[in-house]
């Protein structure tokens, strides 16, 4: 029996298990998405017109982005025990980073004279935020966002070693046997979803930008 | 941080691989991003598929990828190498080729002019001219190699991240802070390292050094 249909195989005896891990996966990573974006996006706009506090916020990430994800994931562990809890904190603050610092950047990218322009038309700047700089802005912004999800999909795989849960399950139990199909059985999957997710955002991207491209 | 003072030369052994591994994968790394980078910007129609690549590859999780290596190249330190080097080159290529492609074309019409040829020209402009975002694209690589490195400890490359493993598995607290400390020392110093050293080029390009 070749490799793939020891893998196909293993799925095919394990399909309960297999769709709950999957589950799992997603849940825990789209949390983590969802909390770093209804905290990291108004906190990044709200940085980005106080350029003080903005350098000192920025800088502090921008150090703590350099600390390997796998630290982050474990030191958890010590301080909030197992589980799907310190598993989702953990990963918040992975995809916490980039929404933050893209927000940030994308909003202060905005051309000057554009907003000048606005205020001179009488805007408010209640609108000129959300007319101008937040539109302006998206590209960067959804670009923050392509980078935390690719990485919470993948750090959730690591979730798996602190109880979290998730297709890393699959990993872990087949590293215990030394059965390389188990363990591919969440390789593969969790390569997909990486893969599924950057393509989501880049099209979106693409068909944002679309209508103001030549 | 007893189990650091009490085990110094275990950590500072592991703190060794996870350094050696680094710059194995930093030289050959560069060994295949740079000729691939003048490739891509001489031969137009290569940027988008070599790039693309690379991007697929990036997006692979570490943890993933070295599993999809297994079966063919085993356990140890060889698949996490050869894993590590292929995620690389993305970050080394991408701004790399924006180096290149950044250099301003009346500088290198006016090189032509003065009857330099074109290896000259390269030698003499283009790279000096696109160093420091090659630079900046090796500092990115060498903070995530160390920082998947940790990972590659699952597949017996050694490194920093045993410490963190094992801590995980036998609940030992105190060796996971010495880990996570030791791997970010690491990461920290080597980013303030290159950092430096890209400033530096930053400077003597634009005729500013002392």
């Amino acid at each position: 029996m070749n490799l793939l249909e020891e893998v196909i195989h293993y799925y095919q005896t394990n399909q309960a298990g297999f769709w709950q891990a999957t589950q799992q996966h997603l849940v825990l990573s789209s949390a983590a998405m969802l909390i770093s974006l209804v905290v990291g996006l108004p906190i990044g706009i709200w940085i980005a017109h106080r350029t003080r506090i903005a350098q000192v916020t920025i800088n502090i990430f921008n150090s703590l982005r350099v600390i390997p994800s796998l630290a982050i994931l474990f030191l958890v562990l010590p301080y909030l025990g197992l589980g799907f809890t310190p598993s989702l904190v953990a990963l918040t603050f992975l995809a916490f980073t980039p929404v933050l610092i893209n927000t940030y950047t994308g909003l202060r990218g905005v051309d000057r004279s554009v907003i000048e322009s606005a205020t001179g038309m009488g805007m408010s700047k209640k609108q000129i935020l959300f007319q101008i700089e937040i539109p302006l802005a998206i590209p960067a912004i959804v670009t923050g966002i392509r980078i935390a999800s690719v990485e919470v999909i993948s750090s959730a795989t690591l979730a798996s070693f602190i109880g979290g849960g998730g297709l890393g399950d699959f990993i872990t139990r087949g590293f215990a046997l030394f059965d390389v199909p188990i363990m591919l059985v969440g390789a593969i999957p969790v390569a997909l979803l990486a893969l599924a997710s950057e393509s989501v955002w880049s099209i979106f991207l693409f068909l944002y930008q679309k209508p103001y491209a030549a | 941080m007893s189990y650091f003072f009490s085990n110094f030369s275990y950590v500072m052994q592991l703190f060794g691989q996870h350094l050696r591994m680094t710059l194995i994968v930093l030289f050959i790394s560069l060994l295949i991003s740079i000729p691939l980078g003048i490739l891509v910007v001489r031969v137009r129609w290569l940027h988008g598929p070599v790039l693309s690549i690379l991007g697929v590859i990036y997006t692979i999780p570490s943890l993933s990828l070295f599993v999809l290596l297994l079966p063919l190249f085993g356990l140890g330190l060889k698949p996490a190498i050869i894993a590590l080097v292929a995620y690389a080159q993305l970050l080394l290529v991408r701004n790399w080729v924006i180096g290149l492609t950044s250099v301003d074309k009346a500088v290198l019409d006016a090189a032509r002019g003065m009857g330099m040829s074109s290896w000259q020209r390269f030698i003499q402009i283009e790279f000096p001219l696109a160093l420091p975002m090659l630079l900046a694209g090796t500092r990115l690589a060498t903070l995530s190699t160390i920082g998947i490195g940790t990972i590659a400890a699952f597949i017996n490359a050694g490194g920093l991240g045993v410490l963190l493993f094992q801590g995980v598995i036998t609940s030992n607290y105190d060796k996971i802070v010495t880990g996570s400390i030791a791997v970010s020392a690491l990461a920290i110093a080597t980013n303030y390292l290159l950092r430096f050293f890209e400033r530096r080029a930053d400077l003597v390009i634009r005729g500013d050094a002392k």
